[in-house]
């Protein structure tokens, strides 16, 4: 299946913005891509398998709450580095919507 | 011993959008600044392995990514990821476990073991590398330890940026005994490499706390060890400067005999490499809400040359009035030579610099980034 990177990623994936990965959950996906691209998992799963707090993961158009999300390959996985820094605002899912690059980055 | 005056001095600098390294000339009268380093990364700690010169450690995060270390080994040519950054046990399903938001300080172990370092995060965790930072593995004694949330009085209880665990500290003599601070938290010791902890806060204040003189829950800002007289530890804290002299186990608030009007809060604190005796602070506003500004807005070391019985202000070459500066834990330090060298480094992005032992400030560079930590690099 596809997955997209965003920019802060990319030096994990040899600046390719979009890669192939596998995976019948979002898990297993994951774990495929953090072997072809060593360290990628870390940077936005935690140790407790969350989802880091300005990292969103959409499966298609659906945000995924966990990695329990099954996965088929014909999806696409977007990775969003959504709000960062500048204030205490804390984005809502409604706020969030799969684009390369946010506006509000 | 007095590094050799043919050294260089440069220095590593932490900046909340990178790192920077600032380079001198020998006689540290000219200074260069390279590119940023990571630009763009919020880094907490970039360090010096003062037993090989040339292995550098820098602890980093971006806001949307997680905490890592990036090493070279080529002194900040090339730099390569942890293969295994520093984490939390994973928690058993059901329970809550620990997030490492970010790596806040870097310290190199024992000089007897080489390639090994120690790392302090936030929330406060204590990890361990055996080969140069390329792997990490949690200090269980501490981590795991069934009192640390009693200690660290949980997640809530820190910094404005997060609970920290700082200043590792390793005894010279043996790489078994070691201190910590934490904020929130206070001092703790080791003596058996990390594997119990004992609280070393006796006669330190915490009047944010409503019990008196407790046991921990203390907030130490900066606790250094002498490296000629290992037991004469330092800190500053929330609540004044104090002195250890370890068999007595009860701190001594030398701050006391600062002037009332500037008192004895701040962040960092600095040794004099051969003068035990010798110390410098950099006092900030601690009164009412906290600005943690220069008093009235006119910033000043504090030097005491007699352990803490009286105190000079040393203020020429800085601005004298309207610099509302504020100087963050890690972010003042010393060289080795002689006289020696005191950098300090400002969140509003300069780096200001002594050769003369505080006698003379000089700006060395302006308009960085928010500086979390200057540390020397002598080679």
């Amino acid at each position: 299946m596809k997955v997209f990177v965003p920019t802060p990623l990319r030096s994990y994936t040899r600046e390719e913005s979009v890669v192939e990965g596998s995976g019948s959950s979002l898990a297993e996906l994951l774990a495929d891509m953090d072997r072809r691209y060593p360290g990628f998992r870390f940077r936005i799963i935690d140790e407790q398998d969350g989802i880091r707090q300005h990292i969103k993961i959409f499966v298609n158009q659906e945000q995924a709450g966990t990695l329990k999300a099954p996965l088929r390959s014909s999806d696409e996985i977007h990775i969003i580095c959504a709000l960062s820094g500048g204030s205490d605002f804390r984005p809502q899912t409604s706020d969030i919507r799969p684009q390369t690059n946010p506006p509000w980055v | 011993m007095a590094t050799k005056s043919k050294a260089r001095v440069a220095l590593l600098i932490a900046t909340r959008k990178g790192a920077f390294m600032l380079s001198s000339d020998s006689l540290r009268r000219d200074w260069k600044l390279s590119a940023p380093i990571m630009l763009g990364n919020i880094v907490h700690h970039i360090v010096l392995d003062p037993r090989d010169r040339r292995t550098i450690l820098m602890a980093a995060r971006t806001g949307h990514l997680g905490p890592t270390v990036f090493r070279s080994a080529d002194f900040g040519k090339k730099w390569k990821e942890a293969e295994k950054p520093p984490a939390f046990p994973k928690a058993e399903e059901g329970q809550k476990g620990l997030v490492l938001d970010h790596v806040f300080w870097l310290a190199p172990a024992h000089a007897s073991e080489a390639g090994a370092w120690y790392a302090g995060s936030s929330p406060q965790g204590l990890f361990r590398s055996e080969d140069e930072g390329t792997s990490w593995e949690g200090v269980a004694g501490f981590n795991q330890n069934p009192m640390r949330e009693t200690w660290t009085g949980g997640e809530r209880d820190g910094t404005p940026d997060g609970p920290k665990m700082h200043s590792i500290l390793i005894d010279p003599r043996d790489p078994n005994h070691m201190y910590i601070g934490m904020s929130s938290g206070g001092v703790f010791e080791s003596r058996n490499k990390g594997v119990s902890w004992k609280p070393l806060n006796q006669g330190c204040a915490a009047d944010f706390i409503p019990i008196p003189d407790p046991e921990y829950g203390h907030d130490p800002h900066c606790v250094r060890l002498h490296p000629l007289m290992p037991d004469r530890l330092y800190q500053q804290n929330h609540c004044g400067i104090y002195r250890m002299e370890r068999a007595e186990g009860r701190w001594i608030r030398i701050g006391k005999n600062m002037p009332k009007k500037v008192g004895d809060i701040g962040f960092p604190l600095a040794l004099h490499p051969r003068d035990p005796d010798t110390v410098w602070v950099f006092p900030m506003d601690g009164t009412a809400v906290w600005p943690r500004t220069s008093p009235e807005g006119k910033p000043a070391a504090y030097v005491t040359r007699n352990a803490g019985k009286t105190w000079k202000r040393q203020d020429n070459g800085l601005p004298s009035s309207q610099a509302w500066w504020t100087v963050k834990r890690q972010a003042m330090t010393a060289d080795t030579r002689d006289p020696v060298g005191i950098y300090f480094a400002t969140t509003s992005g300069e780096v200001w610099g002594t050769r003369n032992e505080g006698e003379r400030w000089t700006c060395l560079a302006r308009h960085l980034p928010h500086v979390y930590s200057v540390e020397v690099a002598e080679f």
